[in-house]
C-alpha cells in the first residue's frame, strides 16, 4: 500500500477513535489490565524463583565432588561363579573411606579450567553439639576459610565476628546463627562437639554467620581444615569434598559429568542437589504463563467485540468510502490501525500499571520465618518482561482486530446503499 | 459530435434470491457529455439495479460497460474502486457523510485518496466547490450537525471534488423537502448547463425528472421510453 494511502487511512482511524473516547478507552483498558497483570505476575513469580535459586546457590556449590558410597558393587559370588546365576541377599557396602584422594591436586586442576570461579577443598562431618545434657545434631565443615569465602562470599554473611578470626584461632569455630540460638551460645563461648566416632573436642565460637536458609543456619559450623582433621583423628590429606563455583552457574549441568569422568569421583551439580526447590520454580512458571495468556486472550476477545460493534455501526461509512473509491485493503487498514493503536497504547498503559503494581508488591512485608530470611516479597524488575508485554499486547490486538477488519474490507456497498 | 461518457450494451442481470429472477433484460444506455439523464420507473422495475451496474459497484451482470472510454468488464474490485474514485461521483438518497468529520474533511477525502493534488490544493478546491454550492460558511462544522438539505449539498460537493466524468444519483432528492429538492435540481441544472457535467440519476420525483434533459423510463427490466 502506498504511503499516502496509509496516511489517509490512519487519519480516518484517528478521527474515528477520538470521536468515541470512552469506547476507545474501555478497549484500551482491557489490554492494559491483561498486560499489567502479566507484568505483575511474572515479576513476582520470577522474583520468587530467583530467590529460591539464589538460596540454592548460596547454600550449595555449583558442583560438589565427593566419594559416593554405593552398595552396587559386584558380590564376591559373581567372581567365583561367573557362569552361574548368583543372588546375593542383603548386600552391604564395605568399610570404605569417604576420602577424596589427591583432593588438593583435583582442586588445582579444576581452577585451571575456563569459567571456574574457584574450587575449595573441605572436610565435612556429622557432629553432635552438646548443650547441657542434650545433643544437637549438626555438621562441621573443615575448610580453608579464605578459599571458602571466595566461593560463598562468607564475609558478607557474617553476623558477628570476622572470618579472619578463624585463621588466628586454631580452636575457633564459626557457627550458624540458628544453631547458636538453639545452643544459647554467643561469640566467645566455648562449645563441646562430639564426632560419631566418639571423639570430643571443645571449640571457641569466633563468629556467627547467616546464609538465609534455615536448614543451613540451624546446623552448620565452619572450622579450620586441620582442626576438623584432628577432631576426626584423620591424616592431613583427609578431604571429603571439593566444591566448585562457576562464573556461569547454568553450565554446571554440562560440566559435572565431565569432572566426574576426569577424576573418578561423583560430581553433583546444584540443580540435581536442589531438585525439590527447583520443582516449585517450574510450577510457578507454568502458572504464570497460563494465567497471563488467559488474561491476554480475554483482552483480545474484548477488542474483537468492540471492533465488531464499531464496524457494524460504521457499515454506512464503509459503504460510502467504497463507493468513493476506497479499496478493500484501504478499509481494512483503517480498522487494523484502530486495533493496533488500541493495542499499543493499551499495552503501554499496561506496562506502567504493571510496574506500579509490582513496585507495590515489592513493598509488601513478608516474613519468611525460620526457613528463609526475607522481609519483603521478592520482585524481579527485568526489562525483558516489559518488552515481552508490549509485543504480546500488540500481537494479541493485531490478531483480534484482523477478523473484523477483514469483514469490513469485504462489505458489499450496494447492500448498504440500497437500504 | 457529442462526446460519449457512458455506454452500456446488452446489460442483463439475474437475482438468485429468493428464486431466479431476471431483473435487467438486455438494456442499452448511453449518456453524452453535459447531459442530465433521469432514470424513472415504478418500484421494482430495476432502475436502481441498473444504476449500481453502471456505477461499477455491482459486477454480477452480463453485457458490456464502457465509462469514460474504458471497457470495465473483468476489472478487479480494487481497480474498479480506483476507477470510481477518479471518474464517478455519487449522490445518494441518504447523504452518507462521515459523521465524525467536518464538512471540509468529507469533501476532501476522495481527493486525498486520488492523491493528484497536494493537501492545500485539495483544501482550496473543496472551498471552491463549497462556495459554488453556497455552503462555505459551514466548512468547519462537523457534518452530523447539518440539516438534510445542507448535507446533500455537501455530498454533491464531495461528488464533484475529483472532477468526475459522470455523477450518478440514486434518488438524490428522495429524502428532501420541496425547497431543497428545487435547490438540488437547480444545482444539477447549473452543473450540466454551465460546467457541462454529465449526470444520471434515478428518481421517483416526476417534477424533478421533467426538468432533466432526457428521461429514460423503465418497466420490468426493460427500457420502454
Amino acid at each position: 500500500m502506498k504511503f499516502t494511502s496509509f496516511k489517509l487511512s490512519a487519519g480516518i482511524a484517528k478521527t474515528q477513535l477520538l470521536s468515541k473516547p470512552r469506547q476507545t478507552l474501555v478497549a484500551m483498558l482491557g489490554v492494559t489490565f491483561g498486560i499489567g497483570m502479566f507484568i505483575a505476575l511474572i515479576s513476582m513469580m520470577t522474583g520468587l524463583n530467583k530467590l529460591t535459586e539464589d538460596l540454592a546457590m548460596t547454600s550449595s556449590p555449583d558442583i560438589r565432588i565427593y566419594y559416593d558410597i554405593s552398595p552396587d558393587r559386584k558380590s564376591i559370588a559373581e567372581f567365583v561363579n561367573q557362569e552361574g546365576l548368583n543372588i546375593t541377599h542383603h548386600q552391604k557396602p564395605k568399610n570404605e573411606s569417604i576420602k577424596v584422594r589427591n583432593a588438593k591436586q583435583i582442586a588445582e586442576q579444576i581452577r585451571k579450567r575456563p569459567n571456574v570461579k574457584g574450587a575449595s577443598i573441605l572436610l565435612n562431618s556429622q557432629v553432635f553439639y552438646n548443650y547441657g545434657p542434650v545433643q544437637l545434631n549438626g555438621t562441621i565443615a573443615g575448610v580453608d576459610i579464605l578459599e571458602e569465602d571466595k566461593l560463598f562470599d562468607l564475609t558478607h554473611k557474617m553476623k558477628e565476628g570476622r572470618i579472619e578470626n578463624l585463621i588466628s584461632n586454631p580452636d575457633g569455630i564459626i557457627m550458624g546463627t540458628g544453631l547458636a540460638k538453639k545452643l544459647r551460645a554467643k561469640t566467645g563461648d566455648r562449645v563441646v562437639i562430639t564426632t560419631p566416632q566418639g571423639f570430643t573436642q571443645t571449640l571457641k565460637i569466633v563468629g556467627l554467620f547467616q546464609i538465609g536458609i534455615g536448614v543451613v543456619d540451624n546446623t552448620r559450623s565452619y572450622a579450620n581444615l586441620s582442626t576438623v582433621q584432628t577432631i576426626l583423628q584423620k591424616e592431613k590429606s583427609f578431604i571429603t569434598d571439593v566444591n566448585v563455583k562457576l562464573y556461569d552457574y547454568t553450565k554446571a549441568k554440562e560440566l559435572a559429568p565431565i569432572l566426574q569422568n576426569d577424576f573418578g569421583y561423583k560430581a553433583e551439580d546444584w540443580e540435581t542437589a536442589n531438585a525439590t526447590l527447583l520443582v516449585g520454580a517450574i510450577i510457578r512458571n507454568i502458572i504464570t504463563y497460563a494465567v497471563s495468556i488467559t488474561l491476554l486472550i480475554v483482552a483480545g476477545f474484548g477488542i474483537y467485540n468492540i471492533l465488531n460493534i464499531t464496524i457494524h455501526n460504521k457499515m454506512k461509512d464503509i459503504a460510502i468510502l467504497k463507493a468513493m473509491g476506497f479499496s478493500g485493503p484501504d478499509v481494512r487498514s483503517i480498522f487494523m490501525i484502530q486495533s493496533l493503536v488500541i493495542g499499543f497504547f493499551g499495552s503501554l498503559m499496561g506496562l506502567i500499571f504493571g510496574f506500579v503494581f509490582s513496585y507495590l508488591i515489592s513493598l509488601a512485608p513478608f516474613n519468611g520465618g525460620d526457613i528463609i530470611s526475607i522481609t519483603h516479597l521478592p520482585v524481579n524488575f527485568n526489562p525483558l518482561f516489559y518488552v515481552i508485554g508490549i509485543v504480546f499486547g500488540v500481537a494479541t490486538t493485531a490478531n483480534a482486530g484482523y477478523m473484523p477488519s477483514r469483514k469490513a474490507a469485504q462489505v458489499d456497498p450496494i447492500e448498504i446503499l440500497r437500504g | 459530435m457529442k462526446t460519449e461518457v457512458l455506454r452500456a450494451t446488452g446489460i442483463t442481470k439475474y437475482f438468485y434470491e429468493p428464486e431466479k429472477f431476471q431483473v435487467l433484460k438486455g438494456i442499452d444506455v448511453q449518456v453524452n457529455k453535459g447531459e442530465f439523464v433521469a432514470l424513472v420507473g415504478k418500484s421494482g422495475c430495476g432502475k436502481s439495479t441498473l444504476m449500481y451496474v453502471l456505477s461499477t459497484m455491482d459486477t454480477q451482470y452480463e453485457g458490456e460497460l464502457i465509462v469514460a472510454g474504458q471497457k470495465l468488464n473483468d476489472w478487479s474490485q480494487n481497480q474498479l474502486a480506483a476507477f470510481r474514485n477518479q471518474h464517478i461521483g455519487f449522490v445518494f438518497q441518504f447523504h452518507y457523510l462521515l459523521p465524525e468529520f467536518t464538512v471540509l474533511q468529507n469533501i476532501m477525502l476522495p481527493a486525498l485518496k486520488l492523491n493528484r493534488w497536494t493537501e492545500s490544493e485539495v483544501e482550496e478546491r473543496a472551498y471552491t466547490k463549497l462556495k459554488m454550492l453556497g455552503m462555505q460558511d459551514h466548512a468547519l462544522k462537523v457534518s452530523a450537525k447539518l440539516s438534510g438539505g445542507q448535507q446533500q449539498r455537501v455530498a454533491i460537493a464531495r461528488a464533484l471534488i475529483n472532477e468526475p466524468d459522470i455523477i450518478m444519483g440514486d434518488e438524490p432528492t428522495g429524502n428532501l423537502d420541496s425547497y431543497n429538492t428545487q435547490l438540488v435540481f437547480d444545482i444539477f441544472k447549473e452543473l450540466t448547463d454551465v460546467y457541462h457535467q454529465s449526470i444520471i440519476a434515478v428518481t421517483h420525483d416526476e417534477e424533478f425528472a421533467a426538468k432533466s434533459s432526457r428521461i429514460i423510463e423503465m418497466a420490468d427490466g426493460k427500457i420502454i421510453h
